[in-house]
């Protein structure tokens, strides 16, 4: 069996390379007729949110999608990933954080989670850290005009914190960071998932 | 918010890198209103570089083109949650201090407006804001890599809806490179000598058969099928200036231009893609042009 790497935008090649380092096959999902290929996990990749659920949906392939994931699809998503998984999307405005969207029409919306988009500003927001993921230890992060996880919901379980948010949540298989794995010179995180 | 370490630096540069990475596979759109950022948001552009006067206009009015007034910047950065590209003039330090003081998410220090400096371009290296230039070949491009900029496009020649200059860019960069992989080790400190470019950067090329910033192809690009022959010669995602807000339908022209960036190379969906867009752009090619815009800042 192999992953499916979501490679409509954004940093999917990253992610091919870390499945390759672990010997996992991958192939990509670009349009509806990809998703006839067995497949047992999927990754979603980060990328602009706004793009990437505008292809899924402009290709047919949101809904087939939701429904693998909810009937129990194993899932990498990272940054704009976890935005298009997310139950409810907040956007951040100048002053505060905007009202909440509920639109599971728009996005995939299986996880029980509310997250804040731009939540760290522009990209003179962006950093990199060091910090503890539950199951994994010390991970380096990146966070690119990332988003956080401002609520979790009870079906969902926090992983791993920076400066108090929440920034990696499992529910069953869907595993979603606001950070990117891809970029770091690390297999573990990519290792949990092929493991799920 | 805000309270992260903004120094630059090397750690700074990785992050502008990856942003973009974060924008491969997209569509940059240019836009002069927030409306028209809306519109661009909606169709699925990854990011829009936010200018007064689109390239097209630019040409037609003539005259000396600079920096877009900051008011109208923000106009736009309020807009969208996608992010926010801004052009200086070649050289003009100032205008790409006030771009990083408003926040922009990248600079385009860009020949398509008038330069600022006829010998020197900006010292990338001394911002924390990430830059984006362009380049004709790949001497060009690994000396804005060096001088700091974190992403690279060709020039094309902006404005004109004639995609042969792109073409013409990115077959040259990826022709040079392709020589450079196939060069024996100990030439490598020649070939550096002849592009005029730091040596370290020579031997990536010559390593990893590719620049070490993201590349995207621009100028001319006014249909999906440009799109996606820019994909195919290897570009990793396009700039769109002129191309949409001057054609007969631009939202379902942007939204035609994102899909066809994504699948590429698949010529049924590029046939559906492609079906009644509307007018296109009116093109002029660039032997009917005054001012060759690729020619500025070598």
């Amino acid at each position: 069996m192999a992953t499916a790497v979501l490679a409509l935008q954004g940093a999917f090649v990253e992610h091919k390379r870390k499945l390759d380092q672990l010997g996992e096959p991958w192939f990509e999902i670009r349009e509806k007729g990809d998703l006839d290929r067995d497949f047992d996990r999927l990754v979603l990749p980060g990328g602009e949110s706004t793009t990437q659920g505008r292809l899924l949906r402009q290709e047919g392939l949101l809904e087939p999608l939701r429904q693998r994931i909810a009937a129990g699809l194993p899932v990498l998503a990272t940054c704009a990933g976890l935005i298009l998984l997310a139950a409810r999307i907040q956007d951040q405005v100048e002053d505060g954080v905007a009202r909440t969207e509920v639109r599971p029409e728009r996005h995939l919306g299986t996880l029980d989670v509310t997250v804040v988009r731009n939540a760290y500003g522009r990209q003179l927001g962006s950093f990199r850290t060091q910090a503890e993921l539950r199951g994994v230890g010390q991970v380096g992060m990146t966070f690119i005009r990332a988003p956080y996880i401002s609520e979790v919901g009870p079906r969902a379980r926090t992983l791993a914190t920076v400066e108090g948010r929440v920034v990696a949540v499992r529910q069953g298989v869907q595993l979603a960071l606001s950070f990117h794995p891809e970029l770091e010179d690390d297999l573990r995180i990519h290792q949990l998932f092929c493991r799920l | 918010m805000g309270s992260k370490d903004q120094t630059p630096g090397p750690e700074r540069a990785r992050l502008n890198r990856e942003l973009a990475q974060m924008l491969k596979g997209g569509v940059i759109m240019d836009v002069t209103t927030p409306e028209q950022a809306r519109i661009a948001e909606d169709a699925g552009a990854v990011a829009v570089m936010a200018l007064e006067r689109i390239p097209a206009d630019i040409r037609a009015a003539g005259g000396v083109s600079r920096m877009s007034d900051p008011a109208m910047i923000e106009g736009i950065q309020k807009a969208v949650s996608i992010p926010v590209m801004a052009k200086c003039r070649i050289g003009h330090i100032a205008e790409a201090r006030i771009l990083q003081a408003i926040d922009i998410d990248y600079i385009d220090e860009s020949e398509v407006l008038s330069p600022a400096d006829d010998v020197y371009h900006i010292d990338k290296t001394k911002f924390a804001v990430p830059f984006v230039c362009g380049a004709r070949n790949l001497g060009e491009a690994l000396r804005r890599i060096a001088e700091g900029a974190s992403m690279i496009r060709t020039k094309g020649e902006p404005g004109t809806g004639d995609v042969v200059q792109a073409v013409h860019h990115m077959r040259q960069m990826q022709t040079e490179i392709g020589r450079l992989v196939a060069l024996r080790t100990d030439q490598l400190f020649e070939a550096a000598k002849h592009l005029e470019v730091p040596y370290d950067l020579v031997l990536y090329v010559h390593q990893n058969g590719k620049l070490p910033v993201v590349n995207f192809a621009a100028g001319g690009v006014a249909t999906p099928a440009d799109a996606a022959l820019m994909m195919g010669l290897g570009a990793e995602g396009v700039f769109v200036g002129s191309g949409i807000f001057k054609s007969g339908d631009p939202a379902k022209r942007a939204a035609a231009i994102v899909g066809a960036t994504t699948n590429w190379q698949d010529p049924e969906r590029l046939a559906y893609l492609s079906r009644d867009l509307g007018e296109a752009m009116v093109g002029i090619n660039k032997d009917e042009i005054q001012i060759l815009m690729a020619e500025r800042g070598q």
